[in-house]
């Protein structure tokens, strides 16, 4: 069973959640940090961290003798990635997805992919959980070819995982939630929140994944989230109201499950619910 | 030589638009023959890219100067890689950023002049900011 958490606006408390899903769980977990601009689930999973590796992406490479410069290329790309100039065709990398289109164009086999260094990926231990994050490299912008990486770690995994997906609702997020059995979508009860947690729904129906709510600081702003999940049908898995000190716990890096044992209890719950509303356990799917 | 604009509308009298990428029209002014012609941005609608786009259409049109309000990063960049000379800071009609660029009272940035993407905003809302949202 794979559990993507999201949200689409950022610091509603994806991290905090998702990370308490692991630690509360009663079975092994495997923990996918995919918010590879901001890995930062480790700081309260401190995980031993055995395997390091860099991630490549693909990147067209122009042999200047085979190049006649007709710009066939240029207009396959669909990111407008490539210049085609009299004698030859200038790749803007940072602006390349990788997509390979430009190499089919090509009638002269003048473009060839190479692998360009975009970020890297780390994973090991922590207890119970096998947990995995990448980061992003600087100066590097596109992040979907570092959250596969992640998502390529354990492909073999056939326990519960545990993602936690990058805050928003473009491509990085597409690429983190994909091929889950659920998204747990953490929302608070604010404008900014509903307004993102909107776009985030719509983004889980077009990928047809299971969807339930969780109200973080549940106690404060208004009722329009509540009212919003009604109307969709969407559950309401969980309510957290605001407590001062997970802030607290949180800046030392440790997880309000660790110091409220009914909110560890609570957390297996809802683990125990998912599964329940999925069927049992229906194994590792991509 | 060949001079284009950025514009808001199709003749000289029309506004200097001032973005690059996301703009309307190019109005190109060819200084030796004396005439111009004008051409609608072909990237306007794309999702990413735009200004990379415009200097491909820039390229095949041979235009040697383009004059703009404010540039980008990637398209400052396709542009260097082209050998296209940028002014930007023009303001007022295309005649009028003309005569400016003539009287030498334009920038030639040696960057860009705005962040990526903004030039994508609704009209008037100030761009779409440099946020964490890619394509």
């Amino acid at each position: 069973m794979i559990i993507a958490v999201a949200s689409g606006k950022g610091g509603t408390g994806k991290t905090t959640i998702a990370t308490a899903l692991a630690l509360a769980a009663e079975r092994p977990v495997l923990f996918l940090d995919c918010d590879v601009e901001e890995p930062n689930a480790f700081l309260y999973l401190k995980p031993e961290l055995t395997v390091r590796r860099p991630v490549y992406r693909p990147v067209p490479e122009v042999d200047e003798e085979a190049c006649t410069s007709c710009g066939r290329c240029v207009d396959a790309c669909a990111y407008h990635a490539l210049l085609a100039l009299g004698k030859t065709v200038v790749v803007l990398k940072h602006m390349c997805h990788g997509c390979g289109a430009c190499a089919i164009a090509c009638p002269t086999g003048a473009l060839r992919e190479t692998s360009h260094e975009t970020g890297y990926v780390e994973a090991g231990r922590a207890g119970a959980i096998t947990f995995a994050h990448g980061e992003l490299g600087i100066g590097e912008a596109m992040a979907p070819p570092v959250i596969r990486a992640v998502k390529e770690m354990y492909p073999d995994w056939e326990g519960t995982c545990i993602i936690d997906a990058p805050p928003g609702t473009a491509c990085p997020v597409l690429e983190a939630v994909r091929g889950s059995d659920f998204c747990l979508l953490v929302s608070e009860p604010t404008p900014f929140g509903l307004h993102d947690l909107r776009r985030m729904v719509e983004v889980a129906r077009a990928l047809n994944l299971a969807c339930g709510v969780i109200i973080n600081r549940c106690d404060l702003g208004d009722d329009r989230v509540e009212r919003y999940c009604r109307e969709e049908g969407l559950p309401v898995l969980l309510r957290i109201p605001y407590l001062p000190e997970v802030a607290r716990w949180g800046a030392e890096a440790i997880s309000f499950v660790a110091r409220l044992e009914s909110w560890k209890t609570q957390m297996a719950a809802l683990l125990s619910r998912v599964e329940e509303m999925l069927g049992g356990d229906r194994g590792h799917q991509r | 030589m060949k001079i284009a604009i950025t514009a808001t509308g199709r003749d000289l009298q029309a506004p200097v638009d001032p973005r690059f990428g996301r703009c309307r029209y190019l109005v190109i002014v060819d200084t030796e023959g004396g005439g111009s012609e004008v051409v609608e941005n072909p990237a306007l609608a794309s999702p990413g890219g735009a200004g990379v786009a415009l200097v491909q259409e820039l390229v095949r049109r041979g235009v040697r100067t383009v004059i703009t309000g404010d540039v980008g990063p990637n398209a400052f960049q396709a542009l260097r890689a082209a050998g296209v000379a940028v002014h930007t800071g023009a303001s007022g009609t295309v005649a009028e950023a003309l005569a400016q660029y003539r009287r030498g009272g334009l920038r030639a940035p040696d960057g860009a002049t705005v962040p990526a993407h903004r030039g994508q905003g609704f009209p008037g809302r100030g761009g779409r900011g440099t946020g964490r949202g890619q394509l």
